[in-house]
């Protein structure tokens, strides 16, 4: 594609069948405290 | 819906609701508003339409030959196909079966003292009082959470639990003791804790860091960064400030644990809203892992965030992230938790639309064994939700909180960013409107400005691996 770089091909919708699990860290565990930071948090499946 | 925006020289576009980043060139660039000004959600069959190109015609025909223009629509056309571009919100529904799903604890935030030997100015503990009394958790009372949250976990490996403050080295046998106990529970149940330290580092000493590097999986080490900066806000109950005796043992164990599983965490206030120097302070002290938040404080407090002091809050956002594109080129390159974004491996969508978890997954421990919703919660009486004797006894409020999500916000339905935050602090939210179904404002916009400037810093480095 000579106009569009795309940086990332993982769609959300894909985690909608496999996602859910639970296991990973509930994000105020992390660093944050204060705020709500879930988007940088990782999948614990991919860890 | 689509969010396009220009930073530090990069044309990039998020497809919101696929989560795909594109960085794109100027007639990309112009061309994908043209449409999104049509819709923001198209199909093949719609970009096919004699209007779009009509549009793209008298919109940008000045400006691009045909030819170009219709070569950039083909490429748009490709990622519309595949599922990339112009994407619907399908995710509603979902949303609901998530909501009615049944929740099981995994996470405990226990408050081991209620007593702190700082005084830090903008503590929403409040020296570490919480509205009430000092108090430290007893053995007996923190067994009996431990025991609480392995009932309550269902069929969920992973537990959690924070062993925060107050202080909570003012209480550090018990701290030990429960370790202990959890490891011994741990094998019995077939679970396995993550135990995480949140301190202000004045009674870390060697003992403590060795015990610390065997069982935390993290450690939340809180500073704000520069000496004068930390010593304002952070001093001992006498006045004197913390930075000299703390930050050469941060900086132990920070090396101690090889830069990893560790934040060393500031929070920034009016007082230093230059506060890109203070992140650059902690990397010059050699610091890897770290976060410096924004105060959350009424605006009649001297040193809450107000809005006229976003431009300035964004401009430091953005110095920050050049700085650290910067530093990964010469391979120094540290992490700011807030600029943290993983684009293929990132949370699923189950967990974006869920939250923090706060009331339901997720909650706090007071020293005499109560439950809140957070740690923020706690003192609050409207949201006391139970104990460690008796469970969860009202179990209404967790069904509030479960039902919190970015579509039951509706600042949320149209935020670019609400994948990322999932719909905020609902805490935040309870203090500035009342209600945990809204958003504190002033974080959105602090929130969506760090969204773009972390998608910005992965745009520059996969620029550079080419």
């Amino acid at each position: 594609m000579k106009h569009i770089k795309t940086l990332n091909t993982q769609t959300l919708n894909h985690t909608v069948k496999k996602g859910g699990c639970g296991e990973c860290q509930t994000s105020c565990q992390s660093a944050c405290k204060t705020s709500c930071t879930v988007g940088n948090q990782t999948c614990e499946q991919k860890r | 819906m689509i969010h396009q925006y220009e930073n530090n020289g990069y044309r990039i576009v998020l497809d919101v609701n696929s989560g795909c980043v594109h960085v794109v060139d100027g007639i990309g660039y112009d061309v994908i508003a043209c449409l999104a000004d049509i819709s923001q959600e198209h199909t093949e069959e719609s970009l096919k339409s004699e209007g779009i190109w009509e549009k793209l015609l008298k919109e940008l025909k000045e400006k691009y030959s045909e030819e170009e223009l219709k070569e950039t629509l083909d490429d748009v056309t490709e990622l519309v196909k595949a599922g990339q571009l112009f994407t619907k919100d399908l995710y509603e529904g979902f949303a609901g079966e998530v909501k009615k799903r049944k929740t099981v604890v995994k996470a405990l935030c226990l408050h081991i003292a209620h007593d702190c030997n700082l005084a830090c100015k903008y503590c929403f503990a409040e020296e570490g009082e919480y509205h009430g009394r000092r108090a430290l958790m007893s053995f007996d009372v923190g067994k009996k959470a431990l025991d609480f949250l392995i009932a309550n976990s269902g069929s969920r490996r992973n537990l959690e639990v924070d062993f925060f403050g107050g202080e909570p080295l003012m209480n550090w046998q018990v701290v030990k003791d429960l370790v202990a106990y959890g490891r011994e529970q741990e094998k019995l149940h077939g679970k396995h804790f993550r135990f995480t330290l949140t301190t202000n580092g004045v009674l870390l000493n060697d003992e403590v860091q060795e015990f610390v590097n065997k069982e935390m999986d993290n450690v939340v080490l809180s500073l704000d960064g520069r000496k004068e900066v930390n010593d304002y806000m952070r001093p001992f109950r006498n006045g004197k400030g913390s930075y000299e005796l703390i930050v050469p043992k941060f900086q132990k164990l920070a090396d101690s644990r090889n830069q990893e599983k560790y934040y060393v965490r500031g929070t920034f206030t009016r007082k230093n809203l230059d506060f890109s120097k203070d992140v650059i302070h902690f990397a010059d002290l050699g610091f890897k892992q770290m976060s410096i938040e924004p105060v959350v404080g009424e605006e009649s407090e001297e040193y809450a965030i107000r809005k006229e002091d976003l431009p300035v809050i964004f401009e430091e956002y953005d110095k920050l992230a050049k700085y650290m594109i910067e530093r990964e080129r010469q391979g120094k390159g540290f992490n700011f938790f807030h600029f943290m974004i993983d684009l293929e491996g990132g949370p699923c969508l189950a967990k974006r639309l869920s939250g923090c978890g706060s009331g339901t997954e997720y909650l706090a421990v007071t020293p005499w064994g109560d439950f809140y919703p957070c740690h923020q919660f706690v003192g609050e009486e409207e949201f006391l939700m139970g104990n460690v004797d008796e469970g969860v006894t009202h179990p209404e409020i967790a069904d509030d909180f479960r039902g919190c999500n970015v579509y039951s916000k509706e600042k949320c339905r149209n935020c670019f960013a609400r994948f990322y935050c999932s719909g905020g602090c609902m805490a935040n939210s309870h203090k500035f409107h009342g209600s945990i179904h809204d958003t504190y404002d002033i974080a959105c916009d602090m929130e969506q400005k760090r969204v773009e400037c972390a998608i910005m810093i992965k745009a520059a480095l996969a620029e550079e691996r080419k």
